[in-house]
C-alpha cells in the first residue's frame, strides 16, 4: 500500500491523480479463515484491525451484507466523549477517546479528529447534581472533565440562550478533550489498514446461517457460499438478535430507530459539541457548516431505518428554545439508524453459549465514540479469551444483576 | 406515522396518542422460578425482524392496555386485539399466515 502523505498529494497533483490506489481490495471469499468478523462497520473493522495489529491474526474475513460503513457508522452524529459515571464505561470510552487522538497517524488516514470539547448542559436541578457527581467520579477515573457555571457555558457557546423559561441553563459538564471525527473516514481508515494487513473485506455478503459442531462454531453460510472459521465475531448492532438466533442463543436486546438531521450550511457559529439531555437533543456544527442534530429513539421495535417524524419535531422544538437562532434554519436531511438497546443501556462484549463465537453489540445510541476501544477489547477477547476492558460487559451480567447502569447515570442522549 | 386502532374504545389512534409497552405474551416468572427463567422473563426478547406482538397503551385516550401484531421490517400493522389473552386471536394469526407464507405462531418464552 502506498502511504498517504503531503508528498503523495504533490506527486499525484503533478501526474493528474492517476496514481492513487484503491483504498481496499474487494476479493472473493476464501474457503477458510482463522477468524470471521460479521459486520464491516466501525466496531467490526476496529475489531479486525486490532486482531491484526495487537495479536498478529491476519487470516481474517470481514463480511458485510451491505456496503462498508453503511449502517450506523455512517448515520451517527460523530460525537466523541468519555464522561460516563460507571467505572467500566469510563474505562472503555476513555480508551476509545485516547485511541482516536492518534488514529490518523496509526492507520495513515485522516479521520479529522477534532477535540473541540463537549458540554453536557444541566437544565434541571437533578441534572446539576448528577453532573457534579459525574465530574467527581471522572476525577477518580482519570477522565478530564469539570463542572462549569452558566457564565462559562455562555462564553463557550455564544449562541446559547441561558434564560429559557422552561429549560434554563444551570451549568454544564465540560470535557475539553471530547469532540468529533469524520465518521466515514473512521470506517475507511480501518478498512484500508485491514486490507493492507491481508484481511479480506467482503461486501454484499450476507450471513444466512451459523454452522456449529459439538457446541462450537465451525463456519458461516452466506449468499457467497459457506466459509469455515475457527472464531466468529458478531458485530452487527441492530441485527444482533437476528444473528444470535442463527447461532442458537438469544440476547437481552431490542432494536429501535434513532434519528438525526442536519440543517442547511451556515457560517461558523459554534465550535463545541453541546448535548442537552433534558430536552433530548444534541448539536454540533460540521466542517461544511451544517448544524448536526441528534434526536431521540422511537419506543417501538423497528428494523426499517426510518423513525417517527414527531421525534424530529420534538427535538427541534426543544432545541429552539435553547438555541433561538436555529428557528431560522431550514433542515436539509433527516435519517434513521437501527440501534440495539440492552436492558441496562450498556454494551455487550462477550463470549457466548456457542464455543468460539463472540458478540460485540448493544452500543445502542452511543456507539461511534467507542469504536477504537470496543475493537481493542473485542480483539483481545477473541484472541486471548479474556479482556480486562470487557470483563464487566458480559451477556451474563443481567442474570447476575451486575448491571452497568448508564441509562440513569449518563442520561439518554449520546 | 404509526396508527393503531384501540380495540377498547375503537379510536384510530396515532402514535403520539399511544405509549409502547414492549413485547407481548411474555410468560411471567416470579418467586420460586429458576434464575434462567427469571432472567429470560425480565431481559431476553425475541426482537424479531418481521412479525412482532407487542403491548401498547392508549395513554392519551381511554387509557387501556391492548396488544398489536405488527411487522418490524415493513411497519405493516396486522391488527390489534384485547390484552386479556395469552395468545393472538385466530383471525390475526390467519391474516399473518396469509401474508407471510411459512409463518407460524410459536410459544414466546
Amino acid at each position: 500500500m502506498k502511504r498517504y502523505s503531503a508528498f503523495a498529494v504533490v506527486r499525484e497533483a503533478l501526474r493528474f491523480h492517476t496514481g492513487w490506489e484503491r483504498a481496499w481490495r474487494s476479493p472473493e471469499p476464501k474457503r477458510r479463515y482463522d477468524a470471521i468478523i460479521i459486520g464491516a462497520g466501525g466496531h467490526g473493522l476496529a475489531t479486525a484491525y486490532y486482531l491484526g495489529k495487537n495479536y498478529g491474526i491476519t487470516n481474517v474475513a470481514i463480511l458485510e451484507k451491505g456496503w462498508l460503513g453503511g449502517g450506523n457508522t455512517g448515520r451517527n452524529t460523530t460525537i466523541i466523549r468519555s464522561n460516563y459515571l460507571q467505572d467500566p464505561s469510563a474505562a472503555i470510552y476513555e480508551k476509545a477517546r485516547s485511541l482516536y487522538e492518534t488514529m490518523s497517524q496509526d492507520v495513515n488516514y485522516n479521520i479529522m479528529f477534532s477535540p473541540r470539547g463537549v458540554i453536557m448542559l444541566a437544565q434541571t436541578e437533578h441534572e446539576v447534581r448528577g453532573y457534579k457527581r459525574t465530574a467527581h467520579a471522572n476525577a477518580l477515573q482519570g477522565v478530564a472533565t469539570e463542572w462549569i457555571e452558566p457564565a462559562r457555558v455562555k462564553e463557550l457557546v455564544p449562541i446559547i440562550n441561558l434564560q429559557g423559561p422552561r429549560y434554563p441553563v444551570l451549568g454544564g459538564l465540560w470535557q475539553a478533550r471530547g469532540g468529533t471525527a469524520r465518521h466515514d473516514a473512521v470506517a475507511w481508515g480501518y478498512a484500508r489498514a485491514c486490507s493492507d494487513m491481508g484481511m479480506d473485506i467482503i461486501q454484499k455478503c450476507e450471513v444466512t446461517g451459523v454452522r456449529t459442531e459439538a457446541g462450537c462454531v465451525v463456519g458461516v453460510d452466506t449468499n457467497k457460499g459457506a466459509i469455515d472459521c475457527d472464531k466468529l465475531g458478531m458485530v452487527v448492532a441492530g441485527h444482533s438478535s437476528v444473528l444470535s438466533n442463527m447461532a442458537g442463543f438469544r440476547l437481552p436486546m431490542e432494536s429501535v430507530a434513532l434519528q438525526a438531521l442536519v440543517s442547511e450550511p451556515i457560517k461558523p457559529c459554534m465550535d463545541v459539541v453541546v448535548m442537552a439531555n433534558t430536552v433530548h437533543g444534541y448539536l454540533s456544527q460540521s466542517d461544511k457548516g451544517e448544524m448536526v442534530i441528534g434526536g431521540g429513539t422511537d419506543a417501538f421495535n423497528n428494523y426499517t431505518q426510518r423513525g417517527s417524524f414527531h421525534h424530529v419535531e420534538e427535538t427541534v422544538r426543544a432545541l429552539n428554545e435553547t438555541f433561538p437562532m436555529l428557528s431560522r434554519l431550514k433542515m436539509l436531511r433527516q435519517w434513521g439508524g437501527i440501534v440495539d438497546v440492552t436492558g441496562d443501556r450498556s454494551p455487550i462484549i462477550s463470549s457466548t453459549p456457542v464455543g468460539g463465537c463472540f458478540v460485540n453489540c448493544g452500543w445502542g445510541t452511543g456507539g461511534f465514540k467507542a469504536i477504537p476501544g470496543s475493537g481493542w477489547a473485542m480483539a483481545e477477547l477473541m484472541a486471548t479469551g479474556h479482556s480486562k476492558l470487557a470483563e464487566e460487559f458480559t451477556m451474563t451480567r443481567f442474570r447476575e444483576g451486575k448491571f452497568i447502569d448508564e441509562s440513569v447515570a449518563a442520561g439518554v442522549a449520546h | 406515522m404509526l396508527i393503531l386502532k384501540c380495540p377498547y374504545c375503537g379510536v384510530e389512534a396515532e402514535e403520539t396518542e399511544l405509549t409502547a409497552g414492549g413485547e407481548a405474551h411474555l410468560k411471567r416468572f416470579g418467586p420460586g422460578s429458576s434464575d434462567d427463567e427469571f432472567h429470560d422473563y425480565l431481559f431476553t426478547r425475541e426482537n424479531p425482524k418481521g412479525v412482532h406482538f407487542e403491548r401498547w397503551r392508549h395513554a392519551n385516550g381511554c387509557g387501556k392496555w391492548f396488544h398489536a401484531a405488527r411487522c418490524t421490517q415493513t411497519l405493516e400493522v396486522f391488527g390489534t386485539y384485547s390484552a386479556q389473552t395469552t395468545e393472538p386471536p385466530q383471525e390475526i394469526k390467519d391474516k399473518i399466515a396469509a401474508k407471510r407464507p411459512g409463518w407460524t405462531w410459536r410459544e414466546f418464552s
